[in-house]
């Protein structure tokens, strides 16, 4: 047989009807994922045309990105705020679609509870309302967001219409050194790529480097996969994956466990598979990795100067950098340790290994926001908690927080915040907030000095 | 979702790249769970200040209301998160055309569910665009071109099924409800 990629793999299972000179593939969903800013209008649209969810049995909704993460958590920032988590309360309770509401031991970030589920699984399909969806790539899905007119389709078909994505392997060579993380790692392929330069591919992460990631760590690369503009990302699933799996509530039951493992092992592209594109990296050469633009591939490596291009004049005046100027060392008002991306246990973990017997600098504000309920209870239960608390940090409740900033968590016009989250846009944090992307490694280390810090200093 | 076939009109410039979705429309104006009424919050923080009041000088303000139809904008517009909200703030200002370089692929999705036509032209000619200082772009779906005024014309690419759907006006869900057999089959087939 032909040698086939693994999304051929996952692409061809999931095919209710083939691509046609008329009409795109029409792709049948394994788990549509469902939050309360994206989906009203498409539940709306059902209602309007008399239409039924085909899957509830399919469908998890969850509250994320609008609720506050203080502890009076139905304090909302405005009446829409409340209507629209309101809105999601009735649109699961009409429809039949369970919902992970604010109080069960069960919400958080989509991306972060899926996986902890076991909802994400080897060789799904899944789409969600949001773009950061890339991140269950890393259990070797296929995995990728969707507008909310595409949330109104798989929600009454279970299906989409889709042409098939171009392949584009990025080969991770060696292993990342200390203090070097995932983030670091993707920052500095988005860089490579550009951020538009993996649009129309799915990015299939390979390589030694990528092999010796832990499941969290994989879940940081795929979710950036979109920064570089790709449908998604992905990783082949192997022992480790399966393992972290196991015995998670929607995962396959013990009795059935080794039938879907030995089926999950074929999830791998063949040997002599081509790829439309491929790009190589050197893990050992990557530095801990900081943007200093308006554009998620707009990065440094710590000990690297800002740029002095012409067309980047536009992002340097926004952040306020002097071509040339060091990046290190830069006074910072905010440190944000969150979002989808990096606010799982391990980068808890990273984070209090830095800030542990530390303060926060004097004025800083250091936010914590861990991504589930699950997260929260398990950093309490290692004394993680405690760590934060003493190091001055405020330790909040599992939501989107900061990193998107609708629901009041957020920077004052100018502020500037090194932060573990996905985009460092213009304004991405509040209107005329500043942001510089970092690992949590980086982060807690800013935090500790009150400037831009390398963190390796504190892991001598 | 209105059809779509020809369309002559004066366009508007933003020659940034990367316009990301947080730009055209910041998160702040994604609470509410209605699609109507996100024109005036279109490029806010771009076209506000601090206290709400319309910067004079912004050309979204200046030609607001007068019938531009077409936003010509710079590489990779669209960039960013899934929110269709983007789409719905760039019609609800007045626009039915985007032309760049390269356009997001999920901004470009939105856009076709929705009858806003997104068309990807090449670097000399996005440069001809611009360098057209007045006058209209004329837009042909039927034979997927673009005009200058000069009569200088491109032929656009666009998926033929979307297109198909955008001449005739209808949305894509109303296909996929109408496939519900070969779906049923699938579930019996392969779940």
């Amino acid at each position: 047989m032909h040698p086939r990629t693994l999304l051929d793999k996952i692409w061809s299972a999931h095919e209710v009807a083939a691509e046609s000179a008329d009409h795109p593939a029409i792709l049948y969903i394994d788990r549509h994922l469902v939050h309360e800013v994206t989906s009203p209008q498409a539940f709306t649209e059902l209602r309007q045309r008399g239409l039924r969810v085909r899957r509830p049995d399919k469908t998890f909704a969850t509250l994320d990105h609008s609720i506050p993460t203080d502890a009076r958590r139905e304090a909302y920032v405005d009446d829409q705020a409340r209507l629209q988590v309101e809105t999601l309360r009735r649109n699961c309770r009409d429809f039949g679609v369970e919902l992970f509401d604010l109080g069960s031991s069960t919400q958080g970030i989509i991306h972060v509870i899926a996986p902890e589920l076991g909802l994400t699984l080897p060789g799904q399909t899944i789409v969600c309302g949001d773009s950061h969806t890339s991140t269950h790539g890393a259990f070797g899905a296929l995995a990728f967001g969707i507008g909310t007119s595409e949330v109104g389709h798989v929600l009454a078909t279970q299906c989409l219409l889709q042409k098939k994505p171009k392949t584009l392997a990025v080969h991770v060579e060696g292993q990342l050194g200390r203090g070097v993380t995932a983030k670091d790692l993707i920052l500095a392929i988005i860089q490579k790529l550009g951020s538009g330069g993996g649009t129309g591919y799915v990015l299939e992460y390979r390589g030694p480097a990528i092999e010796a990631l832990d499941m969290e760590a994989r879940m940081t690369l795929c979710n950036m996969s979109i920064e570089a503009g790709a449908k998604a990302g992905l990783i082949a699933p192997d022992e480790r994956t399966f393992a972290w799996l196991r015995s998670r509530r929607y995962a396959p039951a013990e009795s059935a466990w080794e039938g879907a493992v030995t089926a999950w092992r074929q999830l791998r592209s063949d040997v002599g598979a081509v790829f439309d594109r491929e790009i190589y990296m050197d893990a050992h050469a990557i530095a801990p990795m900081v943007t200093f633009g308006t554009s998620p591939d707009q990065s440094v490596g710590i000990q690297d100067h800002v740029p002095t291009d012409d067309h980047l004049q536009g992002a340097l005046q926004y952040m306020r950098w002097q071509p040339g100027q060091k990046v290190e060392g830069v006074p910072i008002d905010v440190v944000f340790i969150g979002s989808c991306t990096n606010s799982r246990i391990t980068d808890l973990r990273a984070a209090a290994k830095i800030l542990k017997g530390r303060h926060a600098a004097p004025g800083l504000r250091l936010m914590i926001v861990p991504g589930s309920v699950e997260v929260k209870r398990q950093a309490e239960v290692e004394g993680l908690a405690k760590i934060f608390l003493e190091a001055g940090a405020e330790w909040r409740e599992p939501g989107c927080s900061m990193c998107i900033a609708m629901n009041g968590d957020q920077l004052q016009p100018g502020q500037l915040a090194v932060s573990t989250s996905n985009r460092n846009f213009a304004g991405r944090q509040g209107k005329g907030s500043r942001t510089i992307l970092a690992s949590p490694l980086t982060a807690a280390a800013s935090a500790v000095t009150g400037h831009l810090t390398d963190p390796r200093v504190f892991l001598l | 979702m209105q059809a779509f076939h020809k369309l002559c009109s004066a366009f508007i410039t933003l020659p940034m790249e990367n316009i990301d979705t947080d730009q055209i429309i910041p998160a702040r104006f994604l609470k509410q769970t209605h699609r109507e009424g996100l024109g005036e919050a279109l490029f806010y923080d771009w076209r506000y200040e601090a206290n709400g009041q319309p910067k004079p000088d912004q050309v979204l303000n200046q030609k607001a209301g007068q019938d531009y139809e077409i936003l010509v904008a710079g590489r990779n517009f669209g960039c960013g998160s899934s929110r269709e909200h983007a789409v719905w703030a760039l019609q609800g200002y007045g626009f039915r055309v985007i032309i760049s370089p390269s356009i997001g692929d999920i901004f470009k999705s939105n856009a076709l569910k929705n009858g806003l036509l997104p068309i990807e032209v090449d670097a000399p000619f996005y440069e001809r665009i611009r360098a057209q200082e007045v006058g209209a772009l004329f837009i042909d779906l039927e034979k997927q071109e673009v005009k200058l005024a000069s009569g200088e014309i491109q032929t656009f690419s666009i998926d033929s099924f979307a297109r198909l759907c955008l001449l005739k006006g209808v949305d894509q869900l109303g296909y996929l409800v109408g496939m519900d057999e070969a779906i049923g089959s699938f579930e019996r087939r392969a779940l």
